[in-house]
């Protein structure tokens, strides 16, 4: 894998040399266009889509505009940045978080906003997948002409994901990369003292979260799903999604006609299955009515559940037990928002953070011994998929 | 007989060689893109496990942009659309994680 130098800022950018293949430019130009295919915005350049929240057609320049024109809104009318402010962009290489990239300096700098951009991405050391992804990171840092960092699962806690693969199985792989990802953002931006963590979460994402939360009874979590920030009290990192109210559908467009580069490809561990399910009906949804996805967060948005009432509390809530039968005593008694854990320090409602027991419980499993054909370096993932298609 | 040029997108190459741009001749007249969607996943998918990734009931799977010379083709027709020569129709999967 070719690897760039992180300062090579100022080079200029050659598609071919660096392994994508931006789409092709259509040759079939209608020279004559009937007045109802115009766009219903400028009424004189041909419809290109049919955006899905109103049904408006509109042409690709008219498109651009109300697009960025409505994150531009979203970050206003919200607050999102503070002149002065350094924010990272949580950067997958995905669509989402290149878009959210290019989008927002563009934005900064149509619009003054006075921000500092960083693009930070995690390193969970999935070889085949991560590697690949963080090779589209580094030319949009090219590209864009902003900084990048990197933290890696190795560097924060010793273990890489196709390791823990190896070690935990592929079913629980969700499980941990989530847990660790959280803490990874939070201690990037830490390590370069920012406070604000933008991602690429879209429309679609905020209404497949509020179904699965409905689907799974979730009420604690259903009222803050659809919160645009998000804060715990006592940590100094806030969360923003600009993109809360921008479609799937539209963000892919923006991206399909500014031919910005981004990595596609699904992650080579199992991928998360409750949310496809989430995300089928979506789908379905919303082909028979395209507004439903905004309809959904605003009724996630407006869910207000009625305060509960205080539980007596039972000993099995005062003690906590750990994975390999230790206790810890004097837990509060209730949820405290902005507990730390003991071991990392991570913020943490119970007394030990989740990242740490996950790691408590890896490193009692973690091989004393490693075969000479150590097959995890080589893509554990890749290998277990392989040996799943086989047949006899 | 029509030529157009096809183009699997955001990750739908894999279910084509990897390949993300095609050339494709289909030999006879009034070719629309029902016509293209059959002949993609008789012809050009080269696994069969992978047709229900691109289609769902005999069309394009919800998730998926069809775009013909970058419109959206919702605009043009859809599955009516007759294919001209030269015409770019691109697929691109919108379900990959950000």
């Amino acid at each position: 894998m070719g690897q760039i130098s992180k300062r090579r800022s100022s080079v200029s950018f050659d598609y071919s040399a660096m392994s994508f293949t931006p789409p092709s430019d259509p040759v079939n130009r209608k020279s004559e266009i009937k007045v109802s295919q115009l766009c219903e915005l400028c009424h004189c350049r041909k419809a290109l889509l049919r955006r899905p929240k109103n049904l408006q057609k509109v042409c690709k320049l008219c498109f651009f505009h109300v697009f960025e024109t409505e994150i531009h809104n979203t970050i206003v009318s919200n607050k999102l940045f503070h002149r002065g402010e350094k924010v990272a962009v949580g950067a997958s290489g995905g669509k989402d978080s290149t878009v959210l990239a290019y989008i927002l300096k563009l934005l900064n700098e149509r619009h003054d906003y006075g921000i500092e951009i960083i693009l930070l991405s995690i390193d969970e050391g999935i070889i085949g997948y991560r590697d690949d992804s963080l090779a589209t990171v580094k030319r949009n840092q090219v590209q864009y002409n902003l900084p990048l960092e990197i933290v890696s699962y190795r560097d924060l806690y010793n273990w890489t994901m196709d390791e823990i693969v190896a070690c935990a199985g592929v079913r629980n792989s969700c499980t941990y990369c989530g847990v660790f990802r959280r803490q990874a953002l939070d201690r990037g931006a830490a390590k370069l003292g920012i406070a604000h963590v933008v991602t690429g979460h879209n429309a679609d994402d905020m209404a497949e979260t509020v179904l699965m939360n409905i689907f799974r009874g979730d009420v604690a979590r259903l009222e803050k799903s659809t919160a645009i920030i998000t804060q715990s009290t006592g940590s100094p990192i806030k969360r923003s999604k600009p993109f809360k109210y921008s479609y799937q559908k539209e963000i892919v467009l923006y991206a399909h006609y500014k031919k910005l580069d981004y990595f596609s490809t699904e992650c080579s561990y199992a991928p998360e299955a409750f949310r496809g399910t989430a995300r089928e009906l979506m789908k379905n949804l919303e082909m028979q009515r395209p507004s439903c996805i905004l309809d959904i967060i605003h009724s996630g948005e407006n869910l207000v559940l009625k305060p509960k009432r205080q539980k007596k509390i039972s000993p099995s809530e005062v003690m906590e037990v750990r994975s390999d039968g230790a206790v810890s005593l004097g837990r509060p008694s209730k949820f405290v928002d902005g507990n730390t854990c003991e071991r990392c320090g991570y913020l943490s409602s119970n007394k030990i953070c989740k990242a740490c027991i996950l790691l408590e419980g890896l490193e009692r499993n973690r091989a004393k011994m490693t075969l000479d054909t150590d097959t995890s370096t080589g893509g554990a993932a890749r290998l277990t998929r392989e040996l799943e298609r086989l047949t006899f | 007989m029509v030529s157009v040029t096809v183009e699997f997108l955001g990750g739908l190459d894999v279910i084509v060689n990897k390949q993300r741009i095609h050339q494709v001749q289909i030999d006879e007249e009034g070719v629309d893109m029902k016509r293209l969607i059959s002949y993609i996943a008789d012809q050009m998918i080269t696994n069969k496990n992978d047709v229900e990734v691109f289609l769902e009931d005999g069309s394009v799977r919800p998730g998926i942009l069809t775009l013909i010379n970058d419109t959206d083709w919702e605009l043009e027709g859809g599955e009516g659309y007759l294919l001209e020569d030269k015409d770019v129709i691109s697929f691109t999967s919108t379900l990959h994680g950000g």
